[in-house]
């Protein structure tokens, strides 16, 4: 649903299979909506708090306005969301939805490839919108995701995209949003087993994006002392040259420095950070040089050396530093339970009532979760808040999103609702009660 | 981008079980051995002892008191390790005790973690201290996952002050069939692994359904590969055990085997049997087989599916040990559910919420209350303080220390964790938490927070430095 309010979400060649998967979205209406909610708690995801007794109202695709005291425009469907929440949709800032179906299942799996290309590899077409945890995380009101590839070859691993997770197959909001390369101790493994090796890689690969850059007909990608074949070293040239954001996967502190100082030879980095679990230990520094964090929020234990000083306050001392702070699904199931983006804000806030622990206030949990991943990947402009003229990008929760017995009942992205059923809800619907009836359990669908 | 352990070796077990299965001896010293086949009764002795505290009411509090009771306003009365009062407002409070005023707030038993692999799986995980699975054989019955325990781990830390867990069973991994025996903790630090096992809890045997073991084996060219090959090892492994138990009955001299030793302890009812399965009709096939050879099995483990078969959980007796919202990262998760604890609950079986991660232990209660929402919208209406007991005494049953822990009772152990508000909801953390009447962590007192060896001296000791 990447840019556009109305369309056929199913294209003309579709077999008969991916039509009774996708039966749900059938019936989902695919035309954008005037709608106005009203009388809802309104959390507007810029960091402000929420606002009670709010409405919000979507018309061409577009959020026109949100917050308390907002006119009901003529002809709008009016929702009533009385004693409910909304939210704009989450944003998970990092994941690898949509690449897998069953991560296990190796046919089924398109995070990461021994292959002789590196950099220049693109999810964009490897993204199936037909994937069930699209859907099942779709009615866990995430509607957004940055989807990166996993290294399979070197410390590069390709270039990711955002996506929408909307019952249609037009997933891609922004392709090759950025590049993804390993710089901790998973990198220095790709690069043969030392840190040493992997800066000088790093290094070395970028020289050679560049010689690309001023000759690319005269360069060699088969000479002896090519680190890049022709197509990875043209993919590195965006990242030299500043057009495309590079994000870093690093976790320690040191390696964080290490990072930072890469600008000193390659001034037009556009660095993003992701992990950075001992992120509050340089927060400072991170903030001054303006790059934005992407992190797992609740990582607290030493679970690698690279994380010796892992804390819960991690987001919350960064956030107190001025660090813009996204979270994102850098531990767990990072294909499958997007979901849990709302568990992450909601123990951010529960961390402010722990003595000694930084934790973050409501409005500036639920930014980490919306308009801060949107800002990393450059899309501030148009999605992850309520603020007008933002994609309509919106979940109605019944209860505090932030607890976890509140769910949505509503969801809308680009101003289209969307199903919320999925294989889960059938199952669960089938299963109501486990004994057979007259017929086999196969019968009931 | 984490932790391969639970799609790769995962190992989860779980053990039933409304009828708890008689417990060993409370007899911790270790006997002389009595002959050349002889077993030694109890050769790796508990040597925790509670750690003492002053008297302490909590006065004020909404109570849940793990059984599925609910006391507004309650008071709870601790001392000399136990809870020796319980009740409304009206409870007598004695003099010269602490009171410390817990309105607003919550009281619970302690949470109890069936299924981890802390200090088998420890933090850091590297392969130094990877000591979960013994996977060079599909059947190994004769180790102990006691013997990997490695006490330094920083997790147990985290699940005290962060999930209030005060007590947890350490099982092997899984990829075996019959992966050893499981051990039941204190969550106390200690020096030894002795020193924070729980006092007379029976042991546990792990055994595994499901891919695991065949993946880990048929990928080495050998038995099992089939989900065919898993029951059939199970089954002339058991054939073997029984002759083995028979004898052992009999008084029989034979040659000592540890592995039999356990199995046929399993068989007669002094070990319980928590098995990792995940698909129905698996767990259907490890039914029909612990009738074939005459055991019961305490609960199934992450059963992703038992909401499929709950009915037959209930009519068997055995629980099932779950997760919150985990499905789909393998194939035998495909079908997980939300709604599957409460689907559990409603027929009657016994549902228990386990972690089988260091994370998650962090945070069962908010386990708990996924379920717990996921249920009520499809108009399942359990009550706080009945969920609470996924948590509390129905893991004590399926582990066998239901007499002694798992709810807040008269003579029961005071394990206690007072939150600062209502444990379901994501803003809740432990406030205090007291292990047989101990106070072990403390909000509001810094040195009430375990820092261990490992991170001793470490940046970042301690988690909120």
């Amino acid at each position: 649903m990447s840019n556009t309010a109305r369309k056929n979400p199913f294209g003309s060649s579709l077999s008969k299979t991916l039509v009774c998967a996708l039966a749900a979205a059938i019936s989902a209406p695919v035309l954008a909506q005037s709608v106005a909610i009203t009388g809802a708690t309104v959390a507007i995801g810029d960091g402000s708090e929420p606002v009670q007794n709010g409405t919000v109202v979507l018309d061409g695709g577009k959020v026109v306005a949100a917050g308390a005291g907002v006119a009901v425009p003529a002809g709008a469907k009016i929702v009533d969301g009385s004693g409910k929440w909304v939210t704009p949709g989450i944003v998970s800032g990092f994941s690898r939805v949509g690449l897998v179906e069953v991560p296990a299942v190796k046919e089924t799996n398109d995070t990461a490839a021994r292959s002789p290309f590196s950099a220049a590899i693109d999810v964009t077409p490897a993204i199936n919108p037909l994937a069930n945890p699209i859907a099942i995380s779709r009615a866990g009101g995430v509607t957004r995701a940055v989807v990166a590839p996993a290294t399979g070859t070197g410390i590069f691993a390709g270039q990711g995209a955002v996506i929408d997770l909307g019952a249609d197959m037009n997933p891609i909001t922004k392709a090759r949003a950025f590049q993804y390369v390993e710089m901790g101790e998973a990198g220095a493994a790709e690069a043969g087993g030392s840190r040493a090796a992997m800066i000088l890689t790093f290094r070395m690969m970028l020289r050679q994006a560049q010689d690309y850059a001023k000759a690319p007909a005269s360069y060699d990608g088969n000479s002896k002392d090519a680190l890049l074949n022709g197509v990875d070293a043209q993919a590195l040239v965006p990242v030299v040259t500043g057009a495309m954001p590079l994000m870093v996967h690093v976790e320690s502190a040191r390696d964080i420095l290490i990072v930072l100082a890469l600008r000193q030879d390659f001034p037009a980095l556009k660095l993003i950070l992701a992990g950075a679990t001992e992120g509050w230990m340089v927060a400072p520094q991170i903030a001054a040089a303006k790059v934005p964090v992407i992190t797992a929020g609740l990582e607290d234990l030493p679970s690698a050396f690279e994380k010796l000083a892992a804390t819960q306050s991690n987001v919350g001392r960064m956030v107190k530093a001025g660090v813009s702070v996204s979270m994102g699904m850098l531990t767990g199931d990072d294909a499958l339970q997007l979901r849990v983006a709302t568990q992450q804000a909601g123990n951010m806030v529960a961390l402010t009532r722990v003595p000694g622990a930084t934790g973050l206030s409501w409005g500036q949990a639920l930014r980490t979760i919306t308009s801060a991943p949107a800002e990393a990947m450059g899309l501030g402009d148009r999605i992850g808040s309520l603020t007008p003229g933002k994609a309509g990008d919106v979940v109605i929760w019944d209860g505090d999103p932030f607890e976890m017995t509140s769910a949505p009942v509503a969801v809308w992205i680009d101003g289209v609702q969307q199903p919320l059923e999925n294989r889960q809800t059938k199952l669960r619907d089938r299963y109501a009660t486990p004994t057979e009836g007259a017929l086999p359990k196969a019968y009931e669908w | 981008m984490k932790k391969g352990c639970r799609i790769l070796l995962i190992a989860t077990l779980l053990a039933g079980a409304a009828g708890p299965v008689a417990a060993r001896k409370d007899k911790e010293e270790a006997p002389a051995s009595q002959g050349p086949s002889a077993e030694p009764e109890n050769p790796y002795p508990s040597t925790y002892h509670p750690y003492g505290g002053r008297p302490t009411v909590l006065r004020g509090a909404t109570i849940f008191d793990g059984e599925g009771g609910r006391i507004d306003n309650g008071v709870v009365f601790l001392s000399e390790g136990k809870v020796s009062a319980i009740g409304g407002p009206d409870t007598p409070i004695p003099a010269d005790v602490v009171v410390i005023d817990a309105q607003g707030k919550y009281v619970t038993p302690g949470v109890i973690d069936i299924h981890s692999h802390l200090g088998d799986y420890p933090s850091p995980s590297v392969e130094a201290l990877s000591d979960g699975n013994e996977a060079t054989s599909p059947v190994t019955p004769h180790v102990w996952a006691e013997h990997s325990v490695w006490p330094q781990d920083p997790g147990f830390s985290r699940a005290l002050a962060n999930g209030g867990v005060t007590t947890l069973q350490i099982l092997p991994g899984s990829a075996n069939l019959f992966g050893g025996r499981s051990v039941t903790l204190k969550n106390v630090p200690a020096r030894t692994m002795q020193g924070m096992k729980f006092p007379g809890a029976p042991q546990g045997l792990k055994m595994a359904c499901g891919e695991n073991p065949k993946r880990v084996y048929g990928s080495k060219g050998r038995e099992p590969s089939t989900r065919m090959g898993n029951m059939a090892i199970n089954r002339q492994t058991w054939i073997k055990a029984r002759e083995y138990q028979k004898k052992r009955a009999a008084g029989k001299e034979q040659t000592r085997d540890l592995g039999m030793e356990t199995l046929a302890d399993v068989l007669e009812g002094k070990i319980l049997v928590h098995n990792h399965c995940y698909r129905a009709d698996e767990m259907a096939n490890v039914i029909d087989m612990s009738k074939e050879f005459g055991y019961r099995i305490a609960a199934f483990h992450h059963a992703v599916e038992a909401y499929k078969i709950a009915d037959m959980l209930r009519d068997n007796g055995i629980c099932a040990a779950l997760w919150g919202d985990w499905y789909g990262f393998k194939m035998e998760a495909y079908d997980g559910i939300k709604e599957n604890i409460p689907l559990v609950h409603r027929a009657g079986a016994c549902s228990i919420v386990h972690s089988d991660d260091q994370d998650g232990i962090q945070r069962l209660n908010q386990e708990a209350a996924k379920a717990l929402g996921a249920g009520r919208r499809m108009g399942i209406d359990i009550s706080d303080e009945v969920a609470w007991t996924w948590l509390a005494i129905n893991p004590a049953r399926a582990m066998g220390i239901a007499d002694r822990t798992g709810s807040l009772k008269v003579g029961k152990m005071a394990d206690v964790v007072l939150w600062n508000g209502n444990p379901f909801s994501t803003y809740t953390r432990p406030e205090k938490v007291w292990i047989d009447g101990a106070l072990l962590y403390d909000a509001d007192n810094p040195k009430r927070r375990p820092v261990s060896d490992f991170e001793l001296g470490q940046i970042g000791a301690g988690d909120v430095k």
